[in-house]
């Protein structure tokens, strides 16, 4: 029964949440466009069961995963679990965190598979490019440059580097990528750096990120506890491009071979033809 | 024979579901996985109230379920529908203030955006950038709220225009790096963590089908755009400009 109430309450917020969108949606409609919604009752229905949708999600979250995530972040950055048994150190080594990377990465990775609107952007990247971009391939790619960058800005935090040499130098990656790689790609890369990041995963990140800052002598929890999402959202575009160049070659290097093998085919007939006519 | 018939439809339904709850399942499972991992292997530690879990993942799975179900009835054929509606009207200047109300009013209740907001007032404050009282606290954290939901709304604007003209993206979003790294050089240190992060926590759940769905029809809808290269990329300049106006609120604030 309180899970019952707990429901309607989290699903009063999401309604809320969606109001504005949805006011602009009609009054737009009905103001300006001054048609009725085609297949109304079916958009409705749809509408319906993303609010609840949503609701069942978040309260799921909130129940299982966060407490439990949030607490490994705060477990795997005490001090007490970093430097098991010795003295404190005066100075902390880098890779005194090492599972605090791997922990970074992989729960990078798996938030990023299960961040719904990743999943509605591969799904229309699948359906407008007919197929030739795959919708699981692109998440994992997703996934990827998320658990790089999320595990990356971890390493920052503990060695207190500034973050906008990172971010530059990502840019500058970025930008050389965009010369080389298909352009069908060049947008939906762009894009995956902002879908990446909403409900699963930027309150798990931030809890890492402010885990580190406020354990680590000389960080501050105030500047370096920030950040972390950025990572996240800049690596992705790298790996989708990445993806794209690696898939193109690998289409061009398959293209060479059958080639290769049609130019030997037709070789060995002349070849046999030419020996025959003699 | 009736009857039979809706039985059969019914049974495909249940099939599809199903089908979808076992997609649910496979997103989910990478997740279990690794905190499992963690819990077991890394901490050593039982897991804590396992029925709590239990119960909080079945929910996960039929949320994401319901949610991608919705999606493709409800968010994808209204946006699709609306850009169609928009372009047949062929009125530009109503199309981009439809633009600019998605972004800013989708942003400026954006519950991570708002939380992000509350975090940086506190950082100012202790850093004697503002003054420590809660009311400057909430001006400044509503300062940067709406900056970055009227950033967002820029975006959206220049984003649809892009599509309308058939600007290729790539020059205006190197151009936006370009700005972004400039301001970072002149920009105050304490607001560049913060200000990095704003363009990653603009764009929600339910914003990114219904923009993605925007600019896809709008570039079926419009001769000669294809909605794979124009399409896409809305969202992309939603989480570049915040970054740039964030940037500048700093520089205003002190």
């Amino acid at each position: 029964m309180d899970l019952f109430f707990e429901f309607i309450a989290t699903l009063k917020n999401t309604v809320i949440d969606v109001l504005p969108i949805l006011s602009i949606i009609l009054g737009f409609q009905l103001l300006v466009i001054r048609k009725p919604i085609p297949h109304i009752k079916q958009v409705g229905f749809g509408f319906i069961y993303v609010l609840i949708g949503l609701a069942l999600f978040l309260l799921g979250l909130e129940k299982a995963l966060f407490p439990l995530g949030k607490m490994m972040a705060e477990q795997l950055t005490a001090p007490e679990f970093i430097h098991a048994g010795e003295q404190v150190l005066t100075s902390i080594h880098w890779s005194d965190y090492k599972w605090v990377y791997v922990f970074a990465a992989t729960i990078g990775f798996s938030t990023t598979i299960a961040e719904p609107s990743l999943i509605a952007v591969a799904i229309k990247a699948e359906e407008v490019s007919g197929g030739a971009i795959n919708a699981n391939s692109l998440r994992i790619s997703v996934a990827i440059g998320v658990a790089i960058g999320i595990a990356l800005g971890s390493y920052r935090i503990v060695v207190g580097h500034p973050i906008h040499y990172y971010i530059i130098a990502g840019y500058i990656v970025v930008v050389i990528q965009t010369f080389f790689c298909p352009k069908l790609i060049v947008p939906l890369a762009y894009d995956s750096g902002g879908v990446t990041t909403s409900t699963v995963t930027v309150p798990l990140v931030a809890a890492l990120g402010l885990g580190l800052a406020s354990t680590i002598p000389g960080r501050s929890p105030l500047i370096d506890g920030f950040g972390l999402i950025a990572f996240a959202s800049l690596f992705p575009i790298i790996a989708v491009m990445a993806y794209a160049q690696l898939t193109e070659a690998k289409a061009h290097r398959t293209a060479q071979k059958l080639e290769k093998r049609d130019r030997d085919k037709i070789n060995k007939r002349n070849l046999n033809k030419n020996n025959k006519t003699p | 024979m009736l009857s039979n018939f809706h039985y059969v439809i019914f049974m495909n339904q249940l099939l599809a579901f199903l089908k979808a709850l076992l997609g649910s399942c496979k997103d989910l499972l990478p997740i279990i996985l690794v905190i499992a991992f963690f819990q077991f292997a890394v901490l050593q530690q039982p897991m804590p109230n396992i029925g709590d879990i239990l119960i909080g993942l079945t929910l996960v799975v039929l949320g994401l379920t319901f949610f991608i179900y919705g999606l493709e009835m409800g968010l994808f054929p209204i946006g699709e529908s609306m850009a169609q509606a928009f372009a047949k009207k062929g009125s530009l200047s109503w199309l981009l203030t439809f633009a600019f109300c998605l972004g800013f009013g989708t942003t400026v209740a954006e519950p991570s955006l708002i939380a992000v907001a509350k975090e940086a007032a506190i950082v100012a404050a202790s850093g004697g950038i503002i003054s420590d009282t809660l009311a400057s606290q909430l001006s400044y954290a509503n300062g940067l709220r709406f900056t970055v939901a009227f950033a967002v709304g820029l975006a959206i604007v220049i984003g649809v225009l892009r599509i309308i003209r058939g600007w290729p993206i790539q020059y205006l979003i190197l151009g936006g790096y370009v700005v972004v790294v400039l301001m970072t050089i002149i920009a105050p240190s304490w607001i560049i963590g913060i200000a990095y992060d704003s363009g990653g926590v603009t764009t929600s759940t339910i914003t990114v089908p219904l923009v993605t769905a925007l600019g896809v029809g709008l570039a079926s809808a419009i001769k000669g755009r294809n909605p794979m290269i124009d399409g896409f990329g809305l969202i992309a300049f939603a989480s570049l400009t915040p970054m740039i106006f964030v940037m500048i609120y700093g520089m205003v604030i002190s």
